[in-house]
């Protein structure tokens, strides 16, 4: 993604193979996000004129949504489970020492844009508690110590 | 192609599957044992069965959780004398043991082994190795929902059909919508998805009403965070789910069905996509289902991280594109839900369990559980219990059961102080109600729920005040703040009990807690705000104690509530092991090997990481 037009293009591409009924919004959001990591300005714009709705329709419902960023997202995502399974089983250690260990809180990216760390309520594996979910793997069982040990395996 | 035929085939397939023919590695890969490390124990057997021309007719395959996930990762050998042992924990280092003993020499390895498989043969090296049937974690279960998680490949259509799949939609075809309905209405299934009203009789709504397009929708939002039964049906058996879609379109008259699923359940809608593609070839949907003149198709929708959208008129609001936020009923979705049309809605398990009635006969199912709660129901065991996982028991069973039996008691043989059930917005269960039957209606009686089935068990480190304010935390910020009893009723009810966690809290505030519920029960537009109170108050009934010794001792007994607490290390008890220095994030653990350690108040960030670790119980919290 590196011109302003290679964007245009590719949203495009996306745009073009959902037709203009309203109930296409959120899976054309979820599809850009997929694309881009984040809904980009011109992503929103383009969005609200393929499905002919005001740009502040769209930011309404795409900031309703917890799926949904609008700034782009570290190289790594660390998503620290605080659901209920996890949070009785130390989850909230875990990410206390993430958050200890690379300097950010959760909802925030690195300076170096490495990582971004996150808090999320249940992956669905609680009866692997702590679970945290780097990028796409999820690691279950974790302890501080275990969860360390990944972060510094990143790159 | 007519069903029959279509059956038979599978049949086919699925005698091959099952004869000790071809030696088979079955590898338990939902998300649960892929957390566990399934998808590296996969790539072992792979990897040994590349090295080992012997190896070449192996099949290794990927099933569904068998809900054992304390055990993970899971993996079922099928040796070459047809023997079948499934071995727990199982990393890439054990791989290429059980490949040379069991693989190749057909002899099972007992180390890890935690049982014998159903239909094996029994070779004689197993006798010291339990039946399946025979765990006690198995033993007092019946699966009906969950009937082929874990025993069939869930990406195969033909493993499910040979399972009786699919003759529920043609025997619901031969009887004809209203005797459907009557059918399911003699099942007494109530929904699962938290409310338990009467699946039948909302069919039935949804069928009279008028409308030439309807809707029926499959409620797979599963936002409770604990709960992750429709999560293992889903990636563990989709057909049985998109079977009970595809009979309720059939009964209330609707042509389209939607699958509603959360985007945080990758696995699970990857196989719901593909087993909807297997629907298609086999004519189960389209223009003529099974060759009759009735229609159908689905559509998946994928959720964006809203718990409010499990809520129907929310979910609803979400399909259409726009903020997910309940609105007041009537209308009732039947009557005008989806688009304005008429809509059918219903969890995951609730259509699981309907393909299973419609295969078998309403009066069969009404023949489990008790009076007024029939059937059987999933709970997801987790929280400080020794055997986590997924179970599925008929209606009545008592808590201790479901506890002490199936989940093998409280972890670390810790003292039980309660349960949680039903999520958020359900309540908890103190352990003077241990003997309790799980229903609807006994769980109402003590003031929870059923709600979607998550069970946390509390053991006596676990705070009571830190568990209501935790579920006031969630529903505070997942309130869609819409209604103002909702919107501001979280927020005070969570600054409160934030207050009494930390010590600010005053006796005034245990008034000020019940009004507030009381108000957003009674006053809120949706469930999540009606709901919402439920931990706070439940927990204050039953622990007012604990509720009174962090506001007038500002004492936390549980030794959990950050504020109130230190830690200290009794010489007497320490052996000098290295484990509590070794976790301590903060280094604020001293001392040397052998010699009683001591904690650094001052650097102590009182995470608790200490005492977890200690063996000997000398890490004391005040
Ligand atoms: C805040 C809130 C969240 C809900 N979340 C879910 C959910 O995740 N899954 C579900 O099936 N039902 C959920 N429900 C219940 C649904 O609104 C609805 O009652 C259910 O899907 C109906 O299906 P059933 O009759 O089969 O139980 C939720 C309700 C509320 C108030
Ligand atoms: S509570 Fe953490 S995965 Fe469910």
């Amino acid at each position: 993604m590196t011109t302003t037009e290679d964007l245009t293009t590719s949203l495009r591409t996306i745009l073009d193979k959902y037709d203009t009924s309203r109930d296409n919004l959120i899976p054309l959001l979820q599809e850009i996000q997929e694309h881009l990591d984040y809904l980009a300005p011109e992503a929103i714009s383009m969005a609200a004129e393929h499905l002919d709705l005001s740009e502040n329709d769209v930011y309404g419902v795409a900031t309703f949504y917890a799926q949904f960023r609008f700034h782009p997202p570290g190289r790594h995502r660390i998503k620290i489970c605080q659901g209920t399974a996890c949070h009785v089983r130390g989850g909230g250690m875990v990410l206390d020492a993430i958050s200890r260990k690379i300097g950010i809180v959760p909802g925030e990216t690195t300076p170096d844009g490495n990582i971004s760390l996150e808090r999320v309520a249940c992956f669905g594996s609680c009866a692997l508690p702590p679970v945290m979910v780097v990028d796409d793997t999820v690691y279950g069982r974790m302890t501080p110590r275990k969860s360390e040990k990944l972060i510094e395996e990143l790159e | 192609m007519s069903f029959a035929d279509i059956q038979q085939q599978a049949r086919r397939t699925w005698e091959r599957f099952q004869s000790g023919e071809t030696p088979r590695v079955l590898v338990g890969a939902a998300t649960c044992g892929r957390a566990a490390g399934a998808m590296d124990v996969i790539r072992a057997f792979r990897e040994a069965q590349a090295a080992d021309p012997i190896l070449a007719s192996v099949e290794i395959q990927e099933v569904g959780c068998l809900g054992m996930c304390y055990a993970e990762p899971l993996v079922e050998i099928r040796g070459p004398a047809g023997d079948r042992v499934l071995y727990e924990s199982v990393t890439p280092a054990m791989v290429p043991d059980l490949v040379q003993e069991h693989l190749r020499q057909g002899r099972p390895i007992s180390r890890n082994a935690l049982c014998r498989m159903p239909d094996g043969q029994q070779g004689e090296l197993q006798d010291e190795i339990p039946l399946f049937t025979d765990l006690p974690m198995i033993h007092h279960q019946l699966r009906v929902v969950v009937r082929n998680c874990g025993f069939i490949d869930p990406t195969d259509i033909d493993h499910y059909i040979a399972r009786g799949g699919y003759s529920g939609i043609t025997r619901a075809m031969d009887m004809g919508p209203d005797a459907v309905i009557e059918d399911v209405k003699l099942s007494g299934l109530r929904g699962r998805g938290g409310a338990g009203f009467p699946t039948g009789l909302k069919w039935s709504f949804a069928r009279k009403a008028q409308g030439d397009v309807k809707y029926v929708i499959c409620n797979a939002d599963e936002g409770d965070p604990g709960a992750f039964m429709d999560r293992s049906v889903l990636e563990g058996d989709p057909h049985a789910v998109l079977e009970g879609l595809l009979i309720a379109g059939y009964a209330v008259g609707a042509n389209h069905g939607y699958v509603y699923c959360r985007a945080e359940y990758p696995l699970a809608l990857e196989r719901l996509r593909t087993a909807i593609d297997q629907m298609r070839d086999k004519g189960f949907l389209g223009e003529n289902v099974l060759g009759s003149d009735f229609a159908f198709d689905v559509t998946i929708k994928m959720g964006a991280g809203a718990f409010v959208c499990g809520e129907e008129t929310s979910l609803m609001q979400s399909i259409e594109g726009k903020r997910g936020m309940p609105r007041s009923r009537p209308p009732f979705p039947a009557n005008a839900g989806l688009f304005g049309k008429p809509t059918n809605i219903n969890n995951v398990e609730t259509l699981a369990a309907v393909s299973a009635i419609l295969e078998k006969g309403g009066a069969w199912y009404a023949a489990i559980g008790t009076e007024k709660s029939k059937g059987t129901k999933t709970f997801s065991l987790a929280g400080k219990i020794t055997r986590t996982g997924l179970i599925e028991v008929p209606m009545g069973i008592s808590l201790r059961t479901i506890i002490e039996d199936i989940g093998g008691g409280v972890l670390d043989g810790k003292g039980f102080k309660a349960v949680q059930t039903g999520g958020p917005s359900g309540g908890c269960v103190p352990s003077n109600h241990y003997d309790l039957p799980v229903d609807y209606e006994h769980l109402a009686q003590v003031g929870s729920i059923m709600g979607s089935g998550g069970m946390i068990v509390i053991d006596e480190e676990s705070c009571m005040v830190d568990v209501a304010k935790y579920f006031l935390g969630f529903t505070e910020n997942e309130s869609c703040g819409k209604c103002v009893p909702c919107r501001m009723g979280t927020q005070h009810l969570l600054r409160l009990l934030t207050g009494i966690t930390e010590g600010r809290g005053a006796e005034d505030d245990l008034e000020t807690i019940r009004k507030i519920g009381d108000t957003m029960k009674k006053a809120s537009l949706c469930g999540l705000g009606q709901t919402a109170p439920n931990p706070a108050l439940t927990t204050l009934n039953a622990f007012m104690d604990e509720y009174l010794a962090h506001i007038r001792d500002h004492k936390c007994p549980a030794g959990a509530c950050k504020a109130l607490i230190s830690f200290t290390i009794d010489p007497e008890a320490c052996t000098g092991c290295m484990a509590c220095a070794k976790v301590c994030p903060v280094e604020a653990v001293s001392g040397i090997k052998k010699q009683p350690h001591a904690i650094d108040p001052q650097t102590c960030i009182r995470c608790g990481a200490c005492r977890q670790a200690c063996k000997f119980g000398a890490v004391r919290v005040e």
